[in-house]
């Protein structure tokens, strides 16, 4: 059986796609108990009798959750429940320690939504949302002995910390007529989903931390003969790949697995519906579990918890603190600022947005402060493996430090050696360049000094400045630079050396 | 077992099919999920048995009206919830004292064989 191209997959088939996106909030507790919501703490220390499942242990429902829950509801555009409750998910399996997960299910809080994503070339693709649902994360299993997979493994360690951290999943209806463009769509939706959670600042959105993961359904079926309606071709079988964790992986996920559908299809075999994992390393996915075996989970409403029932005043309050749509919010930047389309692209594919945003709100001018973060500091984010936020300055920072370059007490090589300090906590940018001696030398009397001096040195240059060849004063300028390390400026020096030669310029 | 039926207004019910569908193959599966290991003659005895409760039940369906909403709880209480504010959790030492293994500050469990991570 032969490979296809994705092309090649998408040229003879229909793609249908739909896409689950678990998102981890940032409250400071966990969904239904008081123990903290913190990542990277030691293990099995952020547990109780509720996260634990202990007999007896009685969960009740974070009031911060379902408020984060039915923002991200609204920005989706669902209607929000009247009465939502939750139920329990069954399963055995030891991340989780009470033998099922509490989630929802016939009753989700935020259903019958759709979003706008917008593509590259700013073509908008309409995504309907079937439901937005809360429920609660499980604990990290760790595979000891063999290869260190699952496979193999001669057993298993369990840290809870993470079990019972609220999560919002939501569920695309699924997506037709994307086409060609489905590895494209997909890959905006869930940008588009990352950047409305931390413009919403419900949760960090960082999925390389696994703070927003996606599992990734396709199916492909004929196209439709000419003339014919294509929604009225039944939808093939599907395959739904867990955890892809990145947003190229989402693009590649899809390649695959429309490359390797397209295949069977071809030669006559049957796509099986089932779960597969994906591999990043090799860009693959392998078969899973088959669903037909292992999806029972025998939901029922959770006895525990008493329905949500949001009123309709709380839901129309928590709608008017909704932050703008990211993809309107970027227009409205990109006219304000002035950006290039591939500034603006750049920027916000270097998640500096709002670290731009922010330094321009406290004085930068957009231009500078786009210069800074993705220039150097850019660089120094990429150098230390950090994202940009990591950095230890501040858009106050950055928008202090252009300002002592506007003020002209530093210039742009000074500004840089003034960030290093700021990086290395030195202090603010006033405080390092004061503490680091930086400042531009603006003193006539020390600049004269210094030309003077060079000016004795070569004579052989001042004959020719006074020769009339004006632009032999670099040399000098140069010598002063060096003389003042960095700090003279350098159009001030010229105009000492040309009244010095007795030259106007 | 059940059947779901929800509607965009957000008014969902979960009915009981009649209930003498109880077989004995239906029990087995019961069985497998729970991880409960039953012989030929413990699915024999049980599946009668469950056939019976069941069908006591069903009958609460039955006198049920159409003016009565299906609930899942007896209470009229709702949005009981919890502020965001940490509380002490357990130490380690404590969490892990009522496992049968532990390693590593780790609650050490058997293979896990046939699923999925």
């Amino acid at each position: 059986m032969k490979a296809l191209t994705y092309e090649q997959a998408m040229e003879q088939f229909d793609p249908v796609f739909g896409i689950e996106v678990h998102v981890e909030l940032n409250t400071a507790t966990k969904m239904f108990c008081g123990c903290a919501n913190e990542f990277g703490a030691e293990p099995n220390t952020q547990v109780c009798p509720v996260c634990l499942g202990l007999p007896g242990a009685m969960p009740v429902t974070n009031e911060k959750a379902v408020e984060s829950a039915i923002r991200l509801g609204l920005s989706l555009g669902c209607e929000i429940r009247e009465s939502s409750r939750f139920a329990r998910k069954n399963y055995f399996y030891p991340d989780l320690a009470k033998d099922y997960q509490i989630s929802q299910y016939d009753e989700p809080t935020c259903f019958e939504g759709s979003l706008d994503v917008v593509l590259d070339d700013g073509e908008v693709f309409t995504v309907g949302i079937e439901r937005a649902h809360m429920e609660e994360d499980a604990g990290k299993n760790t595979h000891k002995g063999g290869t260190g997979g699952i496979q193999g493994a001669d057993y298993s360690l369990v840290d809870y910390n993470r079990g019972g951290v609220p999560l919002v999943e939501i569920v695309t209806k699924p997506i037709t007529g994307a086409g060609a463009r489905t590895a494209e769509v997909a890959r905006a939706y869930v940008a588009t989903i990352r950047d409305i959670v931390k413009a919403l600042d419900i949760s960090d959105g960082r999925m390389e931390q696994g703070s927003v993961r996606a599992d990734v359904n396709l199916s492909l079926r004929p196209k439709a003969a000419a003339g014919e309606d294509q929604d009225a071709v039944p939808f093939g079988k599907r395959s739904e790949t867990k955890n892809v964790n990145s947003l190229r992986a989402i693009e590649r996920a899809i390649h695959h697995e429309a490359s390797r559908q397209a295949g069977l299809l071809l030669a006559g075999k049957p796509v099986v519906q089932e779960t597969r994992h994906w591999h990043e390393d090799t860009g693959s996915t392998t078969p899973g579990r088959s669903k037909e075996e292992a999806e029972d989970y025998r939901y029922f409403p959770e006895p525990d918890l008493l329905p949500v029932e949001p009123s309709r005043e709380w839901v129309e309050e928590l709608r008017g603190t909704l932050p703008e749509h990211p993809a309107k919010m970027r227009a409205r930047l990109k006219e304000e600022w002035g950006f290039s389309d591939t500034d603006m692209r750049d920027a916000v594919n270097a998640d500096a947005l709002s670290l731009i945003a922010d330094t321009v709100a406290a004085g930068a001018a957009p231009q500078s402060a786009r210069k800074w973060w993705m220039g150097e500091l850019a660089r120094t984010a990429n150098d230390r493996e950090v994202a940009l936020a990591e950095l230890p300055v501040t858009p106050a920072d950055v928008a202090e430090l252009q300002g002592l370059v506007d003020a002209g007490t530093i210039n742009d090589k000074l500004a840089r050696q003034a960030l290093e300090g700021v990086l290395a906590g030195e202090g603010s940018p006033r405080e390092v360049v004061e503490s680091r001696g930086l400042e531009v030398v603006s003193d006539d009397s020390a600049l004269e000094a210094a030309v003077d001096e060079a000016l004795a040195a070569q004579p052989d240059v001042l004959a020719k400045i006074q020769d009339g060849k004006v632009q032999a004063a670099g040399a000098i300028v140069g010598a002063v630079m060096k003389a003042t390390r960095g700090q003279a400026d350098a159009g001030r020096v010229r105009e000492i050396i040309l009244q010095r030669a007795g030259v106007e310029g | 077992m059940g059947e779901i039926d929800t509607n965009r207004r957000g008014v969902a019910a979960t009915r009981l099919l009649p209930m003498s569908s109880l077989e004995r193959a239906d029990v087995a599966r019961l069985a497998a999920l729970a991880r409960i290991d039953m012989t030929d003659e413990d699915l024999d005895r049980l599946s009668g048995q469950l056939a019976a409760i069941v069908d006591s039940v069903a009958k609460v369906a039955e006198v049920a009206g159409q003016d009565v909403p299906a609930t899942s709880h007896p209470i009229p209480m709702s949005n009981v919830h919890r502020a965001d504010e940490v509380r002490p959790s357990l130490a380690q030492d404590a969490a892990l004292s009522g496992a049968p293994e532990a390693e590593d500050g780790r609650f050490r469990v058997p293979q896990i064989l046939g699923e999925e991570a």
